[in-house]
């Protein structure tokens, strides 16, 4: 019954990644690839959309190496990008600690935190990157936290048994981010790039089978324009606001991949969401966004909910220690409340349904800081996780040196993206995806500290080496603004703008998302099942008929609007929701953060099915969506059962 | 709580605004300063009127994209708060609150709350940078950076670039955000090659980008989400003597 939601075409294999010893791959493939000499690069233009770690690093090395680059961000700046929200740390695999880290144990851990849904080269190259990205970003003069001798402190983050985390204090995802926006700042001064603030990527531009450019609105004149290029790049982030409710900031959206999905190239397993276990709960329909807690606090915060579900009404020094139950200490004894975040937000999922939750709806468990004050003093505490205790009491009104922080899964991050191979490139020659926009390295589950280390990798190191490859080829043939595919592009967007004022119904563009929130939550979430996944797949298409039909977007198309651009990102966030839910239903096996109901060992531990489902999930847009199945294979990290008990 | 907002509107560069009286009812004191406009707009768009443009991203108080001054205070009455962060439970039912956008010569208004603070970019460019081109560095333990170095460099670099400090300021000066960034890449070992052109080449984007003179105040860091300190001002001041001395 199910298969008619989706046919099923040709397998697709990584075509760029070299065989071989896994060590030396990346020193091959670079030698390998094409270069483009200095004299040359000037005649090449790069355009990169986005300006986050992956957008803005890669931004200011191609236009170290010489390219003509130009950037593309909807914020007002490109230091705003949402990387700057990322609290905890950044991996890298420097074993400062002597504490037996390596290349090979990041590599193995990224594998295994990943539940084997993710490529051995891919990883394997992150790893050895890893080491290359701390040394750039201190020269950059990224201040990362320091130990007395001036040496860089690390620490031990979700899921990890060495320190191998950098950080900044509770903002390491600003300062890095501050580190490539000021590089790519350097490069705009020296004119090497052309920065567009306020402008939105609508649609891609493909001609004669290559991306050669994109139609941009510029925010705040409405106005259409394109812009082309001897590649494109996309580093538009991820797309957890498919949600509504999640832990990105309110402008983050698929528009820029979905766009060029629709022009051919592939989405890669879209039902991988991280479900992250530490946010502050939800206090009221006024909600508009979740806010995480960096999950560094689980190093020292203790996890628990009453016993007793007649407990949970009262104020947490209430209930006696013999009442409390330490779910996840006693779940996992060897691992406590470090295990990944799919298993902690489970847990804390499962207790809440058993009618344990605290807080508001019961929909929250304590992390509990008393035993750390007591053991290292209240001074050590506020100088480790001072920002994020001020924060919390910020927004929820408590003082949690006092009371215990009460927290809840949110939607974090997203795994599945845009399909590329090894050099980083799409289905779509000459558009290349770099950072969390592209599926690539985190498999069906992402480990804590990781998505800032992909992001730099991506962008400083990896894409600036493969895009020659592709470019040596070029200069291409000029395009011009008449080609029937950019008129067709450009009139692609000027229809669907007009399309979207024209309804002018009667509800508003968030009370359609938030609905379509709520349906992702419920049935694509944490749990999922085939039943739920079919009904969720009815109403999606469902309320996005209601949507074309009653939606109402005030002014024009001529002037600022921000209610056109949130109209523009729901209208293909109800196309990827059905895709996500498509996704999810096909993959009847529990992986990583997706846990299928129907697929879980007698204690309820998720399952996988190597043979059946040991690949990634390509799909190529059409009414019927088509999956190309691209065979993952282990040569070096043996898929095993994750245990953290 | 039921409240009054009186807030700014304007519907583009070239028009004159105004401020406009809204009733907005039943607010959750849970809710953020932004989830009541929220609120607010989403009444005005189904009475069929314009709603209000503000600017905003990640409302965790990091992105430095939000900001307006709230009864005549940027980001409100909270220190070290941003708008985003600012609750409805520090405001009483019945009040009225009067929202505007930030207001400096270098911020020109590009419709309601919503302005264009791109100056800050090309006081940046000008020099708040270190020239580390990619793949060129050493070992990132090649040279240690004392404790108290590297944590005074970090807290100057908080900065979030939200512009409060010069909508504060009664000369529209943007000398903390010039001096938060010349202290934290001054303060590190990495950041002495280019020190003396950093600060004289950001001080002279900063005149031309048309913000004011620094006389001083202490507006800016009363204000600022981040609490930069004024002291920074008095160490751009001291880099930019012995810059200007050596030439």
């Amino acid at each position: 019954m199910t298969d008619s939601f989706w046919n099923e075409g040709d397998p697709i294999a990584d075509g760029a990644a070299p065989d071989g010893p896994i060590e030396t791959r990346w020193e091959r493939r670079k030698f390998s690839a094409k270069l483009v000499n200095p004299a040359n690069r000037r005649k090449l233009t790069v355009i990169v959309v986005g300006t986050g770690l992956a957008g803005g690093s890669a931004a200011a090395t191609l236009a170290e190496a010489g390219y003509k680059v130009r950037s593309y961000c909807y914020q007002d700046s490109p230091r705003r990008a949402h990387s700057i929200a990322a609290q905890g740390g950044i991996n890298a695999a420097k074993n400062y600690r002597n504490d037996g880290d390596s290349i090979y144990r990041l590599f193995y851990d990224t594998v295994k935190g990943g539940d084997f849904r993710a490529r051995e080269s891919n990883v394997y190259r992150l790893a050895q990157v890893s080491v290359n990205i701390i040394d750039q970003c201190v020269a950059q003069g990224v201040p990362f936290a320091r130990e007395y001798g001036g040496l860089l402190d690390n620490r031990s983050f979700g899921g990890t048994q060495v320190s191998r985390t950098f950080y900044a204090r509770g903002q390491t995802g600003q300062q890095l981010l501050l580190g490539a926006y000021q590089a790519m700042e350097r490069q705009i001064g020296l004119g090497n790039i052309e920065m567009n603030a306020r402008h939105e990527m609508l649609e891609l531009i493909v001609v004669d089978g290559r991306a050669r450019g994109v139609v941009v609105r510029d925010l705040v004149t409405g106005e259409i324009t394109t812009d082309f290029a001897d590649a494109v790049v996309l580093a538009s982030g991820g797309y957890g606001n498919v949600f509504f409710l999640s832990t990105n900031a309110k402008g983050c959206n698929v528009t820029a991949t979905w766009r060029a999905h629709r022009k051919g190239a592939l989405f890669a397993n879209p039902c991988y969401t991280q479900i992250h276990p530490t946010c502050i709960p939800e206090s009221g329909t006024h909600q508009s966004k979740l806010t995480l807690m960096s999950e560094s606090l689980r190093n020292d915060g203790r996890v628990w909910v009453p016993r007793k579900a007649e407990d949970c009404g009262k104020p947490a020094a209430d209930v006696p220690e013999e009442d409390r139950d330490y779910y996840l200490e006693r779940i996992y004894p060897s691992f406590g409340n470090l295990v990944p975040r799919d298993i902690a937000s489970r847990a804390a999922k499962n207790v809440c349904d058993e009618g344990r939750g605290v807080g508001p709806g019961g929909l929250g468990v304590y992390l509990d800081f008393a035993d750390a004050i007591q053991r290292l003093g209240r001074k050590a505490v506020e100088a480790k996780y001072g920002n994020l205790f001020e924060m919390y009491q910020r927004i929820t009104g408590e003082d949690p040196y006092e009371v215990p922080m009460r927290i809840y899964p949110a939607v974090h991050y997203t795994m599945g993206g845009l399909w590329v191979d090894y050099d980083l490139q799409s289905t779509i020659p000459g558009l290349f995806v770099i950072g969390e926009a592209n599926f690539s390295d985190h498999g069906a589950n992402r480990l804590g500290a990781s998505a800032l280390m992909q992001g730099l990798a991506d962008g400083y190191f990896v894409l600036p080496n493969t895009i020659n490859n592709y470019l040596a080829a070029g200069p291409f043939e000029p395009v011009s603004p008449d080609d029937p595919e950019v008129v067709e592009a450009r009139t692609q967007v000027e229809d669907r703008l007009t399309r979207l004022l024209a309804v002018d119904g009667d509800r508003t563009v968030d009370s359609f998302h938030r609905e379509l929130g709520h349906i992702m939550w419920e049935y694509c979430g944490m749990e999922r099942t085939e039943e739920g996944l079919t009904k969720a797949i009815g109403l999606i298409r469902g309320l996005r008929e209601e949507f074309w039909t009653r939606v109402k977007v005030p002014g024009t198309g001529e002037q600022l609007n921000q209610n056109l651009e949130k109209a523009g990102r729901v209208a293909d966030f109800f196309e990827l929701a059905e895709l996500m839910c498509i996704d999810a239903l096909h993959r009847a096996e529990s992986a990583g953060g997706h846990f299928r109901a129907e697929s879980q060992t007698p204690d309820g531990e998720a399952l996988r099915h190597d043979d059946e489902f040991g690949y990634v999930a390509a799909w190529e847009y059409g009414d019927v969506p088509t999956l190309h199945k691209e065979d993952l294979t282990f040569e070096y990290v043996h898929p095993s059962t994750r245990s953290y008990k | 709580m039921d409240i009054q907002v009186r807030v700014w509107r304007q519907s583009g560069p070239e028009d004159k605004g105004r401020m406009v009286t809204y009733d907005v009812k039943d607010i959750s004191p849970d809710a953020s300063f932004l989830e009541m406009l929220d609120v607010l707009n989403e009444k005005l768009i189904l009475d069929g009127d314009d709603p209000v443009a503000f600017d905003h991203d990640c409302r965790e108080g990091i992105c430095g994209m939000c900001g307006m001054m709230i009864n005549g205070v940027a980001h409100g009455p909270e220190r070290a708060t941003t708008t985003c962060q600012l609750h409805m439970r520090h405001f009483k039912d019945g009040d009225t609150i009067d929202v505007e956008p930030w207001r400096a010569a270098a911020f020109p208004v590009i419709k309601d709350l919503v302005v264009n603070r791109g100056a800050f970019d090309r006081i940046i460019a000008a020099g708040g940078y270190i020239t580390a081109p990619t793949g060129t560095a050493p070992d990132a333990h090649a040279t240690p950076v004392p404790k108290p170095d590297a944590d005074a460099a970090f807290e100057a670099a908080t900065c979030i670039g939200c512009g409060a400090c010069v909508a504060a300021c009664p000369n529209g000066s943007s000398m903390l955000f010039t001096a938060a960034k010349v202290a934290h890449l001054g303060l590190l070992p990495q950041g002495q090659p280019e020190r003396d052109s950093r600060v004289v080449d950001m001080l002279e984007a900063q005149d031309e980008a048309g913000f004011g003179g620094c006389t001083n105040m202490g507006e800016c860091t009363t204000v600022c989400p981040k609490g930069i300190p004024l002291t920074l001002i008095g160490r751009l001041n001291n880099d930019y003597r012995k810059a200007v001395g050596k030439r």
